[in-house]
């Protein structure tokens, strides 16, 4: 198995950054981080190598990757859709962003397409909950969408490569009255199989 | 006081900043004593405008003065809860107020390595960020001997990877030594032991970057603003189906109805008002009889059973249902329980599935009971807030809108039992002190 490494250039602004902290390990973040940038995704190989780096154990690495969510322990696809379904976002109509994706694309959350193209992923909130609903897609934040500008992003990216430094948002007008109420059909009504509450 | 909020464009450049009148309160405080600048701060009566509220100035006067270990300053840009989106804003559109902010408080602190924590997705903020830091630096502010004085001050800019519980500030200690983001226990408190176990003090953005004007126009200034006990202004990061939602600075004590029907022009069109969580997903919803006539401050909110947390102003429609709110921040308080203790670890997750259970037509009265009791036992029982933080949203909910989740539930529903269930467990809301 060839060994994990590193461009000399990463390693160069890795051991920069470790210089700038107090203790060796304080860099774990942004190293993993680097890694990521660099590979796509974390594997053991380079939790043992960023361990070295920061004099720490890899199951101590290992142990941080777990806990952060942004960190992947397995390839995802060449875009990564993450769409806030936290509550600012689903009043705004989230559900109906998650859907659209869903079905475009055939996969459910937490999937890749066999194709490779596409990860999509529901998480929490993103901070950008007065221009919901929104998703992040790779370093980039995706604001007041609708199911159209849903189609329309997907083809775009289909099309375009991916570019780490990208990370201007895209916020689109606010949906009207009238797009929002098509997103959100929802109305309060038991779900399949309740039935109406008595009070006693 | 946000200086960004009049100046869009090119708000967050060094040179438009300080055609603003900025960098004037770090030249002003490099002529105080320590002491003067932590007094002003004090007078001012800040609290800090993350969640908790703790006075400002009292929290920097815990910084021990003869340790002879390094200090450090740690800025909260860790901005995660749910509905909270200011400091984001202040971040893209207004950088060098926030570093200005951090600036004053090193020096009060005397602390001449300070850190600011992103979260991992603010990437577009931490852009903006770096280059504000690098203007920062190339002229001279940042470094050795800073604006010509003999002090040194140098920045890290450090960034998350997704967890919530990395903005609790002990959590965000061992994030930032490259741990999982376990909150401590305390004592010993950051600002005796923090960072590398040396005294640290750690202040959210939006606290920071209200330092400034302070210190530049004085604590006498500041307190004319606001109420007796909640002074100032604070940032209000609103969402939800209004006419105009967005980042807000607003004057202690406005009035919150007018604040909806006014400001953020009213509810959109189609939708009624259900209720409206102030301060962010952990703070109790207020039903719309509560909203009437409150006001948006400390004392303001506490008298009407919730909180000024962090801001983040959420109005909730009638076209969602309480059960519905109460599972979407279920699931997430799940997810971010660190799983450290066990009352919040479990805790969430049982109501999270009860409520699930409830939404799927199989709860029952007991369902209901289950999840106060639950809530009751982790309130208060825990290292950090997090459990408090599930929990209040859960007994809020049930005690505001009990109807819609009696009518989800597969038997009928003793509403007078779930009443006094309701009555044994809801002490743990926060209330009028």
């Amino acid at each position: 198995m060839a060994a994990f490494t590193m461009p000399d250039e990463a390693v160069r602004w890795i051991e920069a950054t470790i210089a700038r902290y107090p203790d060796r390990q304080a860099a774990m973040l942004p190293v993993l981080w680097a890694v990521q940038r660099e590979k796509g995704w974390i594997s053991p190989d380079a939790m043992v190598w960023v361990g070295d780096r920061l004099g720490c154990s890899a199951s101590a690495v290992q142990a941080v990757v777990r806990f952060y969510t942004m960190f992947d322990e397995a390839p995802v696809g060449r875009w990564k859709l993450q769409v806030c379904r936290t509550l600012s976002c689903e009043l705004m109509g989230a559900r109906a962003i998650v859907d659209r994706i869903r079905e475009q694309l055939g996969i459910e959350p937490g999937e890749t397409t066999p194709d490779g193209e596409f990860t999509l992923q529901e998480v929490e909130c993103l901070a950008s909950c007065g221009t919901a609903p929104m998703l992040q897609c790779n370093f980039k934040f995706y604001e007041n969408l609708t199911p159209e500008r849903i189609d329309a992003l997907l083809e775009e990216l289909r099309a375009r490569t991916p570019d780490p430094d990208d990370v201007e948002p895209v916020i689109y007008e606010r949906p009207d009255a009238e797009a929002y109420h098509a997103m959100f059909p929802r109305a309060i009504e038991p779900a399949a199989g309740a039935r109406e509450g008595e009070v006693a | 006081m946000q200086r960004g909020l009049d100046r869009p464009g090119e708000s967050h450049v060094l040179e438009a900043y300080e055609a603003a009148g900025g960098y004037r309160a770090i030249r002003k405080a490099l002529g105080m004593s320590p002491e003067a600048i932590i007094e002003e701060v004090k007078k001012s009566g800040l609290r800090g405008r993350g969640g908790a509220g703790f006075p400002t100035g009292t929290k920097w006067s815990f910084i021990p003065r003869d340790s002879d270990k390094p200090r450090y300053l740690l800025c909260n840009s860790d901005e995660s809860e749910p509905g909270t989106f200011k400091d984001r804003w202040l971040l893209e559109n207004d950088p060098h107020l926030v570093l200005e902010g951090m600036m004053v408080a090193a020096v009060a602190i005397g602390s001449h390595l300070m850190f600011n924590y992103f979260r991992g997705e603010f990437t577009y903020p931490l852009a903006r960020w770096r280059a504000a830091v690098e203007e920062a630096y190339r002229k001279g502010y940042l470094g050795k001997g800073i604006f010509g004085s003999d002090y040194d001050l140098e920045l890290v800019t450090h960034y998350g990877a997704g967890a919530y519980i990395a903005g609790e500030e002990t959590g965000m200690l061992e994030s930032l030594e490259g741990k999982k983001a376990f909150p401590r226990n305390k004592p010993p408190f950051p600002a005796v032991e923090g960072l590398f176990r040396s005294p640290t003090l750690i202040n959210n953005t939006e606290t920071l970057a209200t330092v400034p004007w302070i210190v530049e126009n004085g604590a006498d200034s500041y307190v004319q603003y606001g109420t007796e006990k909640s002074r100032g202004t604070k940032l209000w990061s609103c969402s939800g189906p209004i006419g105009r939602p967005g980042v807000y600075e607003l004057e202690m004590g406005y009035d919150l109805m007018e604040f909806l029907e006014g400001d953020l022009g009213g509810m959109m069109e189609g939708v009624e008002l259900k209720g409206i969580i102030p301060g962010g997903s952990s703070v109790p919803v207020l039903t719309p009889e509560e909203c009437r006539g409150a006001k948006l401050d400390y004392e303001g909110l506490r008298e009407r059973g919730s909180l000024v947390g962090s801001g983040g102003f959420i109005v909730i429609g009638d076209n969602m249902s309480a059960v519905d709110c109460l599972l979407n921040l279920a699931h997430f308080y799940a997810h971010e329980s660190c799983g450290q203790c066990t009352p919040c670890r479990e805790g969430c997750g049982w109501i999270e599935q009860l409520v699930q259970k409830i939404l799927d037509g199989r709860g029952t009265q007991a369902d209901l009971e289950t999840i106060l009791r639950v809530s009751d036992l982790m309130a208060g029982k825990t290292i950090c807030a997090l459990a408090d933080a599930m929990a209040w949203p859960a007994v809020a909910f049930i005690k505001k809108y009990p109807q819609e989740f009696a009518a989800l539930c597969a038997e009928p529903v003793d509403m007078n039992e779930l009443t006094a269930a309701v009555g044994r467990h809801d002490h743990i809301l926060p209330r009028a002190s």
